[in-house]
């Protein structure tokens, strides 16, 4: 998938029983295609930040980002992928490692400053941080060792410089419309 | 002071005007019932299946703008209610249900009578609520109804267990509810309101698509301003039907998949398109890709979600319609049309829909077209759904807001008489008429015990064809006449109204419609007709699914070619 044309969503929503579910349920049945949908609590109390990430050359993402709105434990919904932002993801990988690709494992290794945090006699565990680019890229390099469990968290993200995402106590009556043009859903 | 969970519910509920529930009881709600009789002001309607009593409810809340209240037991009772509160969804009703559920320490564990309501109806409801404790209960209803009745309207489950019932709390009703993850745009903002009063100024073939959202937000005398200031042609989707006199000159009548061939070539020809309160529903629009082709459009709406969905938008405006209106009109210059006008009705005279062939037949558009005179259409038509839902569109002239309950989303068979039921207990001084098809009537036949008992005086008129009319005239247009499971064994109605203790009539001959009906009115008390109508009757004018509203099938005894845009389509 180009990267390009995927598009980080961010949502508070409050921490209540079921929220992922109705959030889950939305996706499915809206037929949106999410590629990571990374959950936790947020800095404010009783808010949960929510990181999605959605391919947007399937997807009309205004729409997503408008349906999750609809959804009345979600607070804000916010698209990011316009704004400077830093993006961070966690892979840990298990690979095959015998004595004669051990080395050749441990350079690719160095030279993406990831560690290993399991060493066995016919396997490592490599852990990344990084960039979702940057995950795919170590992923495909090991493949060829053969990769025995890969385990993702999905992206999470937070816009550069001193802005936030926070949920303010009034809200503005007229609020500015998106007056974008968007793709019609065939 | 100290209230049970039981009481608390029903104090609440009176604080937010309920008068009448439409009910089934059971186990997890008797606690529940056991205390009804202390709150007299709270009237119980006993349904004979749940579907009938969530139908009800949105019958309800559509004839009085209230919100309506269904309850229903745990377990099968709920999912009786489910096919309810989805219709409730798609047509934007504001209904709140109440299910019983079980005692808390037996949720999750597969307990009798036990289900997941509230993740059954996830996709339905605009929200739902678990409720834990009887402390949270009263809060739990006041946002229940706040979020059902603000915005764009819509279903909300209560789903509480049957411990709840019994545990004590104190009660206090509070003042606001606070939902920070809600919030409703009312205004329009200015700049895309005066971008719109721009296109509507410059425009040459403007028209008017007038959905729901007009009458749930009141504003008819701000649609009648707009049409009149800017002479522009008014048509309305299924459910936006009354929101603009029939009778006014300007009325272009409905448009669709059956709408008038006028309003369909009139939408096809447009230069600019302005959508109210409505969503592109596909029944509406035909083909998206085709869809006013020639048309810029402006989309008024107060959910954000809509706007962009189905079609392309150039003017979006989120707010309340009313709200929008009364803006837009300031901005609006008087204008004249007159060669569009002129243009829409020659075609008007040429496409007649309202016109009723003559036979010596009993034709089914000739019964709804009496109940309108006999009325002098002041009545409450409920219908069904297929050919007897659109021919009631069709026939009958709607010049006031929900005079017509029909179900447009989900399209439930089976709506009408609960539906009426719901309508008449909400408005006892008006006439209530249930339209239905013999096929879609037995869906709900029992509800004729909850007219009987409760005297609810709805007139109920089938349009008994033997068939299930839509799905044969599919079969007929596109499966080379394969019917197949089409064909209906039916009862003889009059008995079993009869047998439910309400008089009927079975009507044959098309000279003693009339009398019937009149018969019907004067009776006090329900009343049903079986009306024994042509059995092969089509349904006219018909976009075809997949076209888009240009192709418009009409009539076979309509002979005149039709020329909408520029493409030339005849009559298949």
């Amino acid at each position: 998938m180009n990267s390009k044309t995927k598009h980080t969503l961010v949502a508070l929503v409050e921490d209540k029983p079921g929220v992922l579910n109705r959030v889950s349920s939305l996706f499915r049945r809206r037929n949106f295609n999410i590629e990571s949908i990374a959950v936790g609590h947020s800095e404010q109390p009783g808010l949960s930040r929510m990181t999605i990430l959605v391919d947007g050359a399937t997807t009309a993402v205004e729409q997503v980002r408008k349906q999750l709105d609809k959804v009345i434990e979600v607070v804000k919904v916010i698209d990011i992928s316009e704004e400077p932002i830093v993006s961070r993801e966690l892979a840990l990988i298990k690979v095959n490692a015998t004595s004669s690709t051990r080395s050749e494992i441990i350079q690719i290794v160095d030279i993406f400053r990831a560690n290993i945090i399991d060493v066995a006699p016919s396997s490592l565990i490599v852990e990344v941080t990084g960039d979702t680019d940057k995950i795919d890229s170590l992923y495909n390099l090991l493949k060829r060792f053969g990769v025995k469990e890969l385990s993702r968290t999905g992206r999470i993200a937070l816009t550069r410089g001193a802005g936030a995402i926070k949920v303010e106590e009034e809200q503005p009556e007229d609020q500015i419309p998106k007056a974008k043009k968007t793709k019609p859903a065939q | 002071m100290k209230r049970t969970g039981a009481q608390i519910l029903c104090e609440s509920l009176l604080k937010e005007g309920v008068e009448v529930i439409f009910g089934f009881p059971g186990g997890s709600v008797l606690p529940l019932y056991d205390t009804l009789p202390q709150y007299p002001q709270l009237r119980h309607i006993l349904v004979r299946h749940e579907q009938g009593a969530a139908h009800a409810a949105d019958g309800y809340a559509r004839a009085t703008g209230k919100v309506g209240v269904c309850l229903a037991t745990s377990g099968p009772g709920a999912c009786n209610l489910v096919t309810g509160i989805a219709n409730a969804h798609l047509d934007s009703s504001p209904v709140v249900a109440i299910t019983g559920q079980v005692a808390r320490p037996f949720i999750g564990k597969d307990a009798f009578q036990e289900i997941d309501i509230t993740g059954i109806t996830v996709p339905i409801t605009k929200h739902s609520y678990l409720v834990l404790s009887a402390e949270e209960l009263a809060n739990v209803v006041k946002e229940a109804f706040y979020i059902a009745r603000t915005g764009r309207p819509g279903p909300v489950l209560i789903d509480i267990p049957r411990d709840v019932f019994v545990e004590e709390a104190n009660f206090h009703y509070p003042e606001k509810v606070k939902i920070s993850g809600y919030k409703t745009t009312l205004q329009g903002h200015p700049s895309q309101i005066k971008k719109a009063a721009k296109l509507i100024n410059e425009s040459q073939k403007p028209v008017i698509l007038a959905g729901r959202g007009v009458i749930i937000s009141g504003a008819f005398p701000e649609l009648k301003e707009l049409a009149e200031k800017a002479q522009i042609p008014v048509i309305t989707t299924l459910l936006g039907i009354g929101c603009f006199p029939e009778d006014h000159i300007l009325s272009l009548g409905m448009i669709g998949m059956h709408g008038m061939a006028y309003a369909n070539m009139a939408v096809s020809s447009a230069d600019l398109v302005i959508a109210i309160g409505m969503r592109f529903d596909d029944r509406a629009t035909g083909k998206v890709s085709g869809f006013a082709p020639h048309a810029q459009i402006i989309h008024i709406d107060i959910d954000p979600a809509e706007i962009g969905k189905n079609v392309r938008v150039d003017v979006p405006i989120v707010g309340d319609v009313k709200n929008v209106l009364s803006e837009l009109n300031k901005h609006v210059e008087v204008q004249t049309h007159v060669d569009w006008i002129a243009q829409v009705e020659e075609w008007r005279r040429d496409h007649p829909v309202v016109v009723i062939r003559e036979c010596n037949e009993l034709l089914p558009q000739f019964v709804i077209r009496k109940i309108y005179e006999v009325t002098n259409g002041n009545a409450i038509i409920v219908t069904g759904v297929g050919q007897n839902q659109m021919w009631a569109a069709q026939h009958f002239w709607y010049n006031k807001p929900n005079t017509l309950i029909s179900s447009g989303g989900l399209g439930t068979m089976g709506f009408e008489l609960p539906a009426a039921i719901g309508a008449k207990v909400g408005k006892p001084d008006e006439t209530v008429w249930a339209i239905a098809g013999d096929g879609g009537f037995q869906m709900t036949i029992q509800e004729l015990g909850t007219a009987a008992q409760d005297n609810i005086a709805v007139k109920i008129a089938i349009l008994n064809n033997g068939f299930l009319g839509m799905v044969r005239q599919w079969q007929e247009l596109f499966y080379k006449k394969n019917y197949v499971a089409t064909p209906l064994s039916n009862p003889d109605f009059v008995k079993v109204a009869e047998a439910y203790g309400i008089p009927g009539l079975r009507v044959t001959d098309k000279k003693l419609v009339v009398a019937a009906i009149q018969r019907a009115m004067e009776h006090d008390g329900p009343f049903l007709i079986d009306f024994v109508v042509e059995p092969e009757e089509n349904i006219y004018p018909m976009v075809a699914p997949g076209c888009s509203l240009a192709e418009i099938i009409e009539a076979p005894w309509n002979k005149v070619k039709i020329k909408a845009g520029s493409q030339e389509t005849s009559n298949l």
